[in-house]
């Protein structure tokens, strides 16, 4: 047993480091740590630095512009974006459509979409809900019906998606649609590319209870999709998403971010003031810190001992690190929430947005905090919710 | 990285686990705990034969230097049997005379299995407080003389020697004035008096009465012991981290066999979500645990003695959580029988619950956690 790194993926670390502290630009990096709101640019200027390295794909094998890293260098560069402040590389395109496209489209697919998706050329985005369809994702209702034309064949796509993370800024969508209606509702789902430019598509925004613009519902209305932008066969999507699902659930435990925030945390309640000593020193507090402390101790050691398993693809444990995973994130921005006490309540979104340089009352580090407290709470649903993520553990790990 | 055991490892692990399902099962255990002496006399011999004496001696005593993950290995199995017998409190016991690097002829006899050990460190007015001690230990020309009385020691009546802690001076609750000694348990003016505990253990409660002892029976400086009894101590919660982990281990995979197999309402009550999620829960509450009880054991040896009492800590804190959820819903999902005394899952539940509340329980580590400066220089 050797809970230790050894120097070669030491020696990973401190070029991952140095390259972070050279390349992070320091507005985007101020604007993680302090939890303001990114926009688009945000995200495509970091995506394209990263890209430059060739860092962007961790995921990804070197034969399609991939790092092939091990999961344990993908984990210690995870951690050092984490540490570092960097803004997210998206995933609905690099970790979520890219290695379905690789494992089941067809060569015109992969020579297109994957250089598009690795340079950022496209914004991705994910049409798996419906607002029937949540965590019983596969009565999905969409209908896409085949036509036969002499411009090309093509489906006429009808439906409505729903939660799409930043489809206002969306050039592709990817989406799964009922091809068949009278099988199994499993057996009747195709897996879709969509251009979001499409005549009869309307992207409406949903407000979030941090009055930020993160999702939207998708409609199509009679939608021409060729023929061509159909993934694998037809009526074979269910399997496809279910891979693509394994992908998504990597990274869930967050551990690194989730350390930095527990340093911010510390520093930022150890600057509060209560019975006249700094709140850190307040018993009660105190003990809501340290149990969430060994929490997270705990799961990055949990995570260290999947990882070190490397199979390379995630097994069900990965639910076991999204719900503590999640239940961390949420139980971090609770805490600090907590700490900024009465300045939780002013609400400024110019300053959340950067245009203002400081915050309405004074105190820049409170003022997101509320924000991201209502945020987070989308983490124990999003992903599939972390019931199903017990269903799970109960039928994968369990064979209840 | 690397979290396999070894192979030396996993074979001590198995010969371990066959002798319990062979002569350590639990109709067996009972009649131990019902049997006058309250322990095996074949079963510590059969753990020396299997090495699991002399593992964490040092092999300049006869042992095979075993480290706290070796230890991690043998608890784990220990813990899943219910083994009762004075293993832990012998173990814990040696470490003191490890760590103050003296009396190696009774590690030799500790290796071999011919002497037992237990360590008497509680006092009733202490709770928690390892450094809260009114025994005192007073100088004198032959040597110290200790007065007092230690409360609940584990397997203290059956110890042939003793390590106990005493004020060389002092205000009780002071962490200097500390004085470790081993004594012969046996000695003119100590009576014990022995009694069952719940989770079917022997403890006793000890008074010293104007006891001499040599000065060779002092194991550090005089008045200097604190800081070796807080390392001795963190060995024993990393020992009872790890046996937890075998206990809920069992307790776990009784539970969902359970689950498997009782029948309501025409269906395994595995069947029923509202169960299925708590063992999800449990499965959760396990692994983490788990997790812990490894950091403790990898960080024991660290150099840096906060990093060690940092991480201790955190494992006892995390794994009394677990072992309290995973006890009570074992219960809980047993049913009508998890009441009973007649279930192996209850006599876990019974010895987890009582882990938790020894050496330190989850406030108390909790505390010590947040004590640690780097709690706050963190931030």
């Amino acid at each position: 047993m050797d809970l230790n790194y050894n120097t070669e993926d030491l020696s990973f670390r401190d070029q991952v480091r140095s390259y972070l502290e050279t390349n992070l630009p320091a507005d985007l990096k101020h604007k993680v740590l302090q939890h303001k709101r990114l926009h688009k640019e945000d995200y495509v200027r970091w995506h394209k630095i990263l890209a430059k390295q060739g860092w962007v794909a961790t995921g990804w094998p070197t034969e399609f512009g991939g790092t092939g890293w091990s999961a344990t260098r993908r984990h210690i560069f995870e951690e050092e974006c984490a540490r570092a402040g960097t803004p997210p590389i998206l995933p609905f395109g690099v970790a979520m459509v890219a290695p379905v496209i690789m494992a089941f489209g067809n060569q015109a697919q992969k020579d297109y979409f994957l250089p598009r998706i690795l340079n950022c050329d496209d914004w991705w985005c994910q049409g798996y809900s419906e607002p029937g369809s949540g965590s019983d994702l596969a009565s999905i209702k969409t209908r896409a019906e085949r036509v036969n034309s002499l411009e090309g064949d093509h489906y006429v796509v009808n439906g409505q998606k729903t939660w799409t993370t930043l489809a206002q800024h969306a050039d592709m969508i990817f989406c799964l649609v009922r091809t068949d209606t009278g099988v199994r509702k499993q057996e009747g789902i195709s897996f879709l590319l969509i251009d979001m430019k499409t005549p009869g598509i309307t992207v409406r925004p949903i407000i979030m209870l941090d009055e930020d613009h993160e999702v939207n519902e998708v409609f199509f209305d009679n939608v021409k999709v060729p023929v061509q932008n159909l993934i694998g066969d037809e009526n074979k999507g269910w399997t496809y998403a279910k891979y693509l699902l394994g992908h998504e659930r990597t990274n869930i435990a967050a551990v690194g971010r989730a350390k930095r925030e527990l340093q911010f945390l510390k520093r930022y309640a150890s600057e509060q003031q209560k019975n006249a000593a700094s709140l850190l020193s307040d018993p009660i507090y105190a003990s809501k810190v340290a149990v969430l402390e060994i929490e997270l101790m705990a799961l990055e050691i949990t995570v260290l001992r999947v990882i070190s398993q490397d199979s390379g693809r995630p097994g069900p444990e990965a639910s076991l690190l999204k719900i503590k995973g999640t239940e961390i994130q949420q139980r971090l921005t609770e805490l600090m929430m907590e700490a900024a006490g009465p300045y939780s309540l002013p609400f400024d979104a110019a300053f959340l947005d950067g245009e203002s340089e400081h915050s309405i009352v004074g105190d820049d580090d409170a003022a997101p905090l509320a924000s991201y407290y209502f945020n987070y709470r989308k983490t124990s649903i999003y992903g599939g919710s972390n019931e199903i993520q017990k269903n799970i553990i109960t039928q994968m790990i369990l064979g209840l | 990285m690397d979290f396999n055991l070894t192979q030396e490892q996993s074979q001590f692990a198995d010969a371990l686990r066959r002798w319990v399902e062979k002569d350590y099962n639990f109709e067996q255990r009972k009649h131990i705990i019902a049997s006058d002496a309250g322990v095996s006399p074949s079963a510590w011999t059969a753990l020396a034969e299997l090495g699991a004496l002399a593992l964490p001696i040092p092999e300049a005593q006869g042992g095979f230097s075993g480290t706290a993950i070796d230890m991690l290995v043998i608890m784990q199995e220990l813990g899943r049997g219910l083994v009762i017998e004075p293993y832990f409190a012998t173990v814990l016991a040696a470490e003191f005379l490890k760590l103050a690097g003296q009396h190696d002829h009774l590690l030799e006899q500790v290796a071999s299995g011919e002497l037992q050990m237990a360590a008497a460190l509680n006092e009733k007015q202490a709770r928690h407080e390892l450094f809260n001690i009114a025994t005192s230990a007073s100088q004198n020309a032959d040597g110290f003389v200790i007065n007092g009385v230690k409360t609940v020691v584990l397997h203290g009546a059956q110890a042939g020697q003793l390590i106990v802690s005493a004020r060389s001076s002092g205000a009780q609750r002071d962490s200097d004035g500390i004085s470790l000694f081993v004594l012969d348990a046996n000695a003119a003016g100590i009576s014990r008096r022995e009694y069952r505990s719940i989770d079917g253990y022997r403890a006793a409660d000890i008074t010293f009465n104007q006891v001499q002892l040599p000065s060779s029976a002092l194991l550090v400086t005089q008045g200097a012991g604190w800081p070796l009894l807080e390392a001795g101590c963190d060995y024993g919660v990393t020992l009872l981290c790890a046996e937890a982990i075998g206990v809920m281990e069992a307790i776990f995979a009784a539970t969902l066999d359970y689950l498997k197999t009782r029948q309501q309402f025409g269906v395994p009550i595995g069947k029923f979500q509202v169960l299925q999620h708590r063992m999800a829960e449990m499965f959760m509450e396990l692994e983490q645990a788990r997790s812990m009880a490894t950091l403790a054991a990898v960080k024991l040896s660290s150099e840096d003695a906060e990093e060690r009492r940092r991480t201790v800590s955190a494992a006892k804190a995390r794994i009394g959580q677990a072992a309290r959820y995973i006890g009570q819903q074992a219960v809980q999902l047993h049913g009508g029988m998890g009441v009973t005394n007649e279930l192996p899952a209850a006599h876990m539940f019974k010895r987890l619950t009582m882990i938790e509340l020894s050496l330190g329980d989850t406030d108390h580590h909790l505390a010590r956690f947040i004590a640690q400066p780097g709690f706050k220089a963190a931030a």
